[in-house]
């Protein structure tokens, strides 16, 4: 039984000051979310752009007077180089933890393991200068047959991501099999089963939430990930429809005209909308992960 | 039966060609850019001045990344080792501690970048500072702070709880006990948090656009020891472009050859900082575990 704090438990000092220090996240949340909506609904309360026009697909702003301020591509754009990304990156990287988890020796465990966070520790920009000096040069003179024509595309955008977001998922996907009661394990392969048919038959099912999990985690990374995107995509606003051309992403066209727009106009003001809608996707994965979370409870 | 098994076979096949094929990935970027860095890294270049258009140089940037990188240690340390006590040794279960969680959560999951936005509204434009170090330090602590203070709780909740009870039984006090019994023990666990920590710090670019700026001095007179003149290597006061930044920066300018071998060479210097956080990571836990065990 819980009992409650008596008073002066409640006023000692070094209690006080720790929960200060806790607390400033709090505070720092709230000032976040209020800076980002403020600033992110401006467009429509200060500059009056229509709904719709936000909404649509004609990204001009600087068209004189038929400016038009839609950020359809850009949210298109992020979401289908996102999938993308983790369509690539979701069975290579649960493969690879299921190798760490399931088949490894631990010699090889003793490479994989230091490896996937040396692997998460580098930064976007080298990833994105790796994509800019290595994988766009060589799409843009081996894929022409393919259909790629400048290199900067929406494949070569997804494949940086999926290699940056490949041992995220990993690293999670491998805590959620070794959480796994080795119970399940024993008593499938004491009937006489291969390994692989215990992964496929009992640890996968038994893992789909956390697996899920990772892979959601993975995605929002790769959503927001700003500068690799960046510099590989092409920073072309169109609505995505080939996998071998250039498009841009609501992070990438942030990263480029923030520093070429002055406060107070509407181009501004669209790109703090931009950052606004990213903020509202990731609260989306956040919520997802929480509900993945209360279902693998109650399915415990 | 027999089908089975040969589906096992391959499938474990499989399996090692994936893990090979990461693991070469992994070996093929790092091996490139110690390949770029031989011969291309010099005194010369790591003190050199950006401005020079024959041999480049990131002297000032490199300060720059160090700099903000203490600054922000400095400002997330000690915060985030309060919280984590706060959060390992008082918080019970309830709104407060439940929101602090939450917005912990939350913030992990907010893309750099609507940090960046978020620092410039409010430490570069709220402020009226500009961009300065300062402002980028700000920027990094907004989600390093909830970071430090978890791997701080971490820490904490795995010293062992007779350690407390043998502290509490001798008649301290509970701060007392949290003070020299408990934070002694978690100390390697929370120095290898911090070194994993500065390494992310490090490499961070999309926050620091918008709030350092890309922009610095390149000037610098180590002598002038006067923290409020913006023109002082010293002062938190004036815009600071960092490594990860100067990379990026340099990539929107047009890539002819010399761009290219600075670029190749700054990142380098990157990777190689960046492995050298984490491999000290390992290392100092280790060994400071080592010494405060007695073992």
């Amino acid at each position: 039984m819980r009992r409650s704090l008596t008073v002066s438990e409640r006023l000692d000092p070094s209690r006080r000051i720790t929960l200060l220090a806790a607390g400033l996240v709090v505070v720092l949340v709230g000032l976040l979310l209020a800076f980002i909506s403020w600033n992110g609904i401006q467009l429509f309360t200060a500059s009056h752009v229509p709904i719709a026009e936000v909404l649509s697909a004609t990204w001009a702003p600087d068209a004189g007077a038929a400016t038009s301020f839609g950020i359809l591509p850009f949210i298109l754009g992020t979401i289908s180089v996102m999938a993308v990304a983790a369509i690539i990156a979701a069975p290579l990287s649960i493969g690879l933890a299921i190798f760490m988890a399931e088949v490894a020796p631990p010699w090889a465990r003793a490479i994989t393991r230091p490896a996937m966070e040396i692997f998460v520790g580098i930064p976007s920009v080298v990833y994105g200068w790796l994509g800019i000096t290595i994988l766009v040069p060589f799409l843009r003179e081996n894929g022409s047959g393919l259909g790629f024509t400048v290199g900067f595309s929406w494949f070569a955008g997804s494949l940086v991501l999926a290699l940056m977001i490949l041992p995220t998922i990993s690293s999670i996907a491998y805590d959620a099999l070794l959480a796994i009661p080795a119970d399940l394990r024993s008593a499938s392969l004491a009937l006489g089963t291969t390994r692989w048919q215990t992964i496929l038959h009992i640890l996968l099912p038994a893992g789909a939430t956390a697996l899920t999990t990772a892979v959601v985690l993975g995605m929002m990374r790769a959503a927001g990930e700003a500068l690799a995107v960046q510099m590989v995509i092409g920073n072309r606003p169109v609505i995505p429809t080939s996998l071998t051309q250039p498009m841009t992403t609501l992070t990438s066209q942030i990263t480029l005209d923030m520093g070429n727009t002055v406060s107070g106009e509407p181009w501004n003001e669209a790109l703090w909308t931009m950052g606004l809608v990213l903020l509202v996707m990731s609260l989306g994965f956040v919520a997802l992960v929480r509900v993945l979370g209360r279902r693998r409870v109650v399915g415990a | 039966m027999r089908r089975a098994i040969l589906i096992d076979r391959m499938a474990t096949v499989v399996l090692w060609a994936i893990a090979g094929l990461v693991i070469l990935i992994l070996g093929a970027i790092i091996v490139h850019f110690l390949l770029a860095a031989v011969g291309t890294i010099s005194l010369g270049f790591l003190v050199g001045d950006p401005s020079d258009t024959t041999v480049g140089g990131i002297g000032p940037i490199l300060w720059n990344s160090l700099y903000i990188l203490v600054l922000t240690l400095a400002i997330t340390v000690p915060l985030g080792i309060l919280g984590g006590i706060y959060l390992a040794e008082y918080a019970g279960e309830g709104p407060v501690t439940t929101a602090i969680r939450f917005c912990q959560e939350l913030i992990s999951s907010v893309p750099s970048i609507v940090v960046g936005m978020f620092g410039l509204a409010l430490f570069v434009g709220a402020t009226h500072w500009g961009f300065t170090a300062l402002s980028g330090s700000l920027a990094l602590t907004v989600f390093n702070l909830p970071l430090m203070a978890r791997l701080a709780e971490q820490a904490i909740r795995a010293v062992p709880d007779d350690e407390r009870q043998a502290s509490l039984a001798l008649g301290t006090t509970k701060w007392a006990s949290i003070r020299h019994v408990v934070l002694p023990l978690a100390i390697p666990g929370i120095v290898t948090g911090i070194i994993l920590t500065a390494g992310r710090i490090f490499g961070e670019a999309a926050a620091l656009i918008f709030t350092s700026g890309l922009s610095t001095p390149t000037n610098y007179d180590f002598l002038n020891l006067n923290v409020t003149d913006p023109r002082s290597p010293w002062s938190p006061f004036h815009p600071a472009t960092t490594l990860s930044v100067y990379i990026w920066k340099l990539n929107s300018e047009g890539l002819g050859a010399f761009v290219r071998q600075i670029a190749d060479t700054s990142a380098a210097v990157l990777v190689i900082m960046v492995l050298g956080f984490n491999l000290g990571a390992r290392g100092l836990g280790r060994a400071l575990q080592r010494r405060i065990t007695g073992a």
